[in-house]
């Protein structure tokens, strides 16, 4: 007995102590990213269960097919939202795609203070969007803001009240989203800037091409891989705008400025209807995947292009 | 291109630049100034204006005595909250990144590929698609309304990012270095700890920046998970603006807002460059 429990302790030993001394690491590796990766899976279908179920204040069993989806897009106020993404998210992305653009340009002309300017473009990007918020809730607010400076400096019938006016509020959203965004699209282009092939830029040159001439036709065309990667990232933003308008608008006047996401968050833990605040929340994620798997198709058909080359 | 001179077109780049920075330069000056002017000033005139008394008790006012859902504690608590959820959350995330992504790009093991797949595809999974899972999760296991419940789920879902910065940075460390330590008889927390880790701080600033920027900033699980005291600040500042809707109380209210964004600002100020490395990092995954 003591015998076999010796011979198997002596022919097992390297083996369990490998595998025994090699836990802590396999536990240190596999346990975060095991949990990481369970949680968004299980969280997704999670979701996507529940908005086919008729949960209302608590998460019940039982099967209503689509119909938290007809009554979700059923409702004006998800239609407002959807409209609103739409405004929002071009006009937000097109603006600050364009100003910044212009700004790496510009910034790009080997002028003094670059450090400095570029800091200015990205200092909103560090603020969390509740202040942002706030802050240009108060500068356009019309009692309190711009257009009581205005007013109050003599020119009395000045009017900026879009914070108030159910057709132009979606744009103080816009103004905002603008002001703290553009600068992350200013980078990346500047980025895009600095790694133009400088012989190209040289031919081009010798070839005699003025300024205009040499960004329309030699460095622009260079820049579109990133302006693509821009456009999705900011749309993706403009998806999942929460917080900038909880503070600048809170959705109003009335339900002017609602987006999905606040919709969202009103049908879970406002109204509490759990199945048909899931089922807002998945038709979110589609128009999320809209965005991301014709990019997601794009980025995989350069790569392997690129590896062909 | 290549000259510094100024010719009246690099004037004119310089106005255009020029004037753009001040407007971005605006709303930051403005509140700095409201929260140096009282409440009754603002009142008289507007949120734009020099200060004709400063008034420097507001920030004391803010901090430590303002009232905010039936409780007149000021921001204080509300600061200390957000504090004691992302200073956590960030140092737990960042090194799990940093070890799972040492592990994904140069110990390399079964299935490593896949899982960090996965794990990266929480960049982009709307929050919304989280919410009711994290609630139910945090429910049943107590942790509803607590600080240790945020610091759980920035964490878990800090991840993504971490492990996405890490792996791509340890990615260009040859993997000869490795080798030759295995052959030593160096195992996978030694290497870590004599060869890795030292080779890091650029990524691990990175990390810690991005990740307590986005912590500390963060409102709709603030919002969502926890009420009343238990509120990180940004949720609080919300409650705020709600709870005086009636009085306003402009230049106090400014002093709030400004020590709010005063920690991820001073950051900013310090680590820009890295924290513009993070920014990039994550769009060209």
């Amino acid at each position: 007995m003591t015998n076999t429990v010796a011979i198997a302790a002596r022919t097992g030993r390297p083996a369990t102590s490998s595998v025994m001394g090699r836990l802590p690491e396999f536990l240190t590796i596999w346990v975060p990213l095991l949990l990481s990766a369970a949680h968004l899976i299980s969280f997704s279908l999670w979701t996507i269960w529940i908005s086919f179920t008729p949960s209302t204040l608590v998460p019940v069993s039982g099967w209503v097919g689509l119909r938290n989806y007809t009554s979700v897009l059923a409702t004006r106020n998800w239609n407002i939202a959807f409209d609103n993404l739409l405004l929002f998210g071009s006009a937000f992305v097109l603006l600050s795609l364009a100003t910044g653009l212009i700004l790496a340009i510009l910034i790009d002309q080997r002028i003094r203070g670059e450090n400095v300017l570029r800091s200015i473009f990205l200092y909103p990007l560090a603020v969390s969007y509740v202040v942002t918020g706030t802050v240009w809730s108060w500068l356009l607010n019309p009692g309190l803001g711009i257009q009581k400076l205005v007013q109050d400096l003599g020119w009395t019938s000045f009017r900026f009240d879009w914070l108030v006016d159910r057709d132009m509020a979606i744009w103080t959203i816009v103004i905002a989203a603008i002001w703290q965004s553009s600068g992350f699209a200013m980078a990346l282009f500047l980025a895009g800037l600095r790694s133009v092939d400088a012989d190209l830029v040289k031919a081009a040159q010798i070839d005699g091409a003025g300024p205009v001439r040499m960004y329309r036709r030699v460095i622009l065309p260079t820049l579109w891989p990133i302006t693509i990667t821009v456009i999705v990232i900011q749309l993706q933003f403009a998806i999942s705008t929460f917080d900038l308008v909880r503070a600048l608008t809170n959705g109003g006047p009335g339900i002017a400025t609602q987006l999905p996401a606040l919709v969202v968050y009103d049908l879970m833990f406002q109204r509490g209807l759990l199945g048909r605040g899931a089922a807002a929340a998945v038709l979110m994620l589609l128009i999320l995947l809209a965005v991301l798997l014709p990019y997601a198709a794009w980025r995989h058909l350069q790569r392997r292009r690129a590896n062909h080359a | 291109m290549r000259d510094r001179s100024f010719t009246p077109s690099r004037m004119l780049i310089y106005l255009f630049v020029l004037l753009v920075a001040v407007a971005w330069l605006v709303p930051l000056i403005i509140v700095i100034l409201n929260s140096l002017r009282s409440n009754e000033e603002i009142a008289q005139t507007s949120m734009i204006g020099w200060p004709l008394q400063w008034a420097f008790r507001n920030y004391l006012t803010a901090w430590s005595n303002f009232c905010v859902a039936q409780t007149c504690a000021g921001i204080r608590p509300y600061m200390l909250n957000s504090a004691l959820v992302t200073i956590p959350a960030t140092i737990f995330s960042t090194l799990l990144g940093a070890v799972a992504g040492y592990a994904i790009s140069l110990w390399r093991f079964r299935g490593d590929q896949w899982i960090y797949g996965i794990v990266t595809l929480g960049i982009f999974l709307p929050q919304q698609m989280r919410l009711l899972p994290w609630t139910i999760v945090l429910r049943d296991t107590g942790m509803m309304n607590t600080l240790t419940g945020l610091v759980l789920i920035h964490t878990i879902q800090g991840l993504s990012f971490t492990v996405l910065f890490c792996r791509n940075y340890y990615v260009s460390i040859p993997q000869e270095l490795i080798r030759a330590a295995r052959i030593d008889g160096a195992g996978f927390f030694r290497i870590f700890w004599r060869i890795i880790l030292p080779l890091s701080p650029p990524i691990l600033v990175v990390t810690i920046i991005w990740q307590f920027t986005h912590i500390w900033n963060e409102f709709l699980y603030g919002v969502t998970f926890t009420t009343g005291q238990q509120q990180p600040v940004t949720a609080a500042l919300i409650a705020l603006s709600a709870a005086v809707a009636d009085i306003p109380q402009h230049g106090v209210q400014s002093a709030a807002v400004m020590i709010a964004a005063l920690p991820t600002l001073l950051i900013y100020l310090i680590g820009g460059k890295y924290f513009v490395r993070g920014l990039t990092a994550g769009a060209v995954k």
